[in-house]
């Protein structure tokens, strides 16, 4: 992502300035949560507030803990997106390596679908996906928010988008000479290949299925939380303890800006990327 | 642009292949056509079965009496659930709602992306730090971020109002006042996408060629004039795809009104309820699924014809400016 056509203007002192000012309207709520996660409710009320980090982190982590089952919510959190990751990431693939370069009766057609309801909220279908769930016997079960987290038909399209640009026919012509099956190419040739559009897309899955709202809290429950079930628990109005509240969210968003913090730069990458596919 | 590239093949055929295949037999030339089917079939199971299926059922749904607590059974109700929907004075708040809400947080989105996007492009020391930096709100959950924002726009204690009285305006009620309130929920939508539309637009502006800067500057174009005259026509297809996407979530806006007081009804008189919290609140506070179903398509509806305005008004305005 270094073309940088024909701009060789560098930025003045305005423009760092302004940006500064973004990157830090940008960083304060999550300040700000250390913040009030760290401070006794007491603190919060006080004028003028207190704008350090106070001693009392722990103690509201403590306390987050009895209101929600934190530690299960996390580790749910991490089943289902990691499930959904991989699967997704397959799927795609599959799917993706088919649509860039084999041959087949209705490919067009079927491609098309995908990307008109690339467009189409999910959130529209949550009723008939609950009466669905609900006669499987799926509420409160993982199951019911990973299976449908698998569908995606962006990451499809990005695949293949990805597999048209990265994966020569030659390649792919030379293998067959060789007598390899489809099944071997796509493992010994196209999995390679795909590894970095793979990557990409496994991340912005990830982060996608942590961040998930609507469908969780409508298949899920209290007994059975991920990460953001239980933020809507504790911001259901019963907890009235503002700090406690904080403390929670402090854990629920420290893993993705772990992963934000270690792979942020793929991750600008890789919406860049989409953006210009898009 | 392109993508980085691929990195060079290792061993690309694979080793062990026998002498010259022989020609092949009709079982294995049948494989050959259907095994593509193979490679597409994981995905479109899924698709079909929660993706296709639930979309085209919710229609059907919403013609039924279906109850939380029983969604197996199925009373035929017609229309009854769109009529009582149309005489529902909270369905046309939500629908006001949606709508305001809406524009006060799509509009200075993408206006500010813009000018982000703009400054991004210069040549930067830093600018890793700097779109990283900017990202980080789109990786923050809608729970984490509203429960953060409703701290910081609390009527007595909160930050928001403690910066505003120092400087002699307030304290807002930022829960009850219509549009106080709606202005804090849209703070949030414009507080996690701002960036990430920002980037979207940097990477358009990356795609425009430079020669066409280069010429403007011969003209002696002015920085603003380039930016009116080459930067906008070149992102509008950027900016026609960031308007839809933005359309499209602000009509499905859900989780910062409901976390924002975390009450279903959207505050004490609904003054910032939306149309997807009126539909969680029709199916899951009062489990009249079959209703919720009717919100749902209705939804479906307006983003279609919200889509197709915004077409029409990208299509109209580049038909003006070929013929200017």
């Amino acid at each position: 992502m270094t073309s940088y056509a024909g701009r060789t203007r560098h930025g003045g002192k305005l423009t760092y300035a302004i940006l500064t000012v973004a990157v830090l309207v940008s960083a304060f709520p999550f300040y700000w949560t250390l913040v009030a996660a760290s401070r006794s409710n007491a603190d919060l009320a006080r004028v003028p507030p207190s704008l350090l980090p106070g001693p009392h982190l722990l103690r509201n982590i403590e306390a987050v803990t009895l209101e929600a089952d934190i530690g299960k919510a996390l580790l749910n959190s991490l089943i289902v997106s990691t499930s959904i990751t991989v699967g997704t990431v397959l799927c795609c693939t599959l799917a993706g390596f088919a649509f860039a370069k084999l041959r087949f009766r209705g490919r067009g057609a079927l491609l098309a679908v995908t990307v008109a309801t690339m467009m189409i909220p999910p959130q529209l279908g949550v009723i008939p996906l609950f009466m669905l769930i609900a006669k499987l016997q799926w509420v409160n079960q993982l199951q019911s928010v990973i299976l449908p987290g698998l569908v995606s038909a962006f990451g499809v399209f990005f695949m293949r988008q990805f597999l048209v640009q990265a994966l020569p026919d030659e390649l792919i012509e030379a293998a067959r000479v060789d007598g390899a099956s489809t099944a071997r190419i796509f493992w010994a040739v196209v999995v390679p290949i795909a590894r970095p559009g793979m990557a990409v897309l496994g991340l912005l899955t990830f982060m996608t299925a942590w961040n998930d709202f609507f469908w969780p809290i409508v298949a899920l429950s209290s007994q059975e939380p991920t990460v953001q079930v239980a933020l809507r628990q504790l911001g259901g109005g019963y907890v009235h303890d503002q700090s406690v509240i904080m403390a929670g969210t402090l854990l629920g968003t420290l893993p993705v800006l772990l992963v934000f913090g270690l792979l942020g730069r793929q991750i600008v990458g890789g919406i860049m990327q989409g953006a210009v596919k898009g | 642009m392109t993508l980085p590239s691929a990195p060079p093949a290792t061993g690309t055929a694979p080793p062990g292949s026998p002498a010259p295949a022989p020609a092949p037999r009709a079982p294995r030339r049948l494989w050959r056509t259907l095994s593509p089917y193979t490679y597409i079939a994981p995905f479109f199971t899924l698709f079909a079965a929660f993706g296709v299926f639930p979309l085209i059922y919710t229609a059907v749904v919403s013609l039924y009496r279906v109850e939380l607590q029983t969604p197996g059974e199925m009373e035929w109700r017609g229309l009854g659930n769109y009529t009582a929907l149309f005489t529902d004075s909270y369905f046309w708040t939500a629908l006001r709602n949606t709508f305001t809400i809406g524009v006060l947080s799509t509009v200075p989105q993408l206006a500010m992306a813009l000018g982000l996007a703009h400054l991004l492009h210069y040549k930067l020391r830093g600018r890793t730090f700097f779109r990283t930096a900017m990202l980080m709100p789109y990786a923050t959950s809608v729970a984490a971020a509203t429960l953060v924002f409703a701290q910081l726009f609390g009527r007595d204690f909160g930050l928001v109002n403690y910066v505003l009285s120092a400087v002699g305006i307030g304290p807002v009620d930022w829960q009850t006042g219509t549009l106080a309130s709606q202005v804090a929920v849209s703070s949030i939508v414009i507080w996690r996408w701002t960036g990430y539309n920002a980037l979207i637009y940097l990477a358009g502006m990356q795609s425009i060629p430079g020669e066409l800067y280069e010429a403007a500057e011969m003209d002696g174009a002015s920085r603003w004039r380039q930016f009116v005259h080459v930067t906008l026509p070149g992102l509008r297809p950027t900016i026609v795809f960031t308007a839809v996407v933005s359309t499209i979530g602000a009509t499905q806006l859900f989780g910062e009104p409901l976390l924002f007081e975390g009450s279903l009804s959207g505050g004490i008189s609904h003054q910032y309820q939306t149309l997807g919290l009126y539909l969680y609140e029709q199916g899951w506070g009062f489990f009249h699924l079959g209703r919720a179903a009717a919100i749902a398509w209705v939804m479906f509806l307006l983003i279609l014809l919200l889509v197709g305005v915004n077409a029409l008004i990208a299509r109209r305005r580049s038909r003006t400016e070929t013929i200017r």
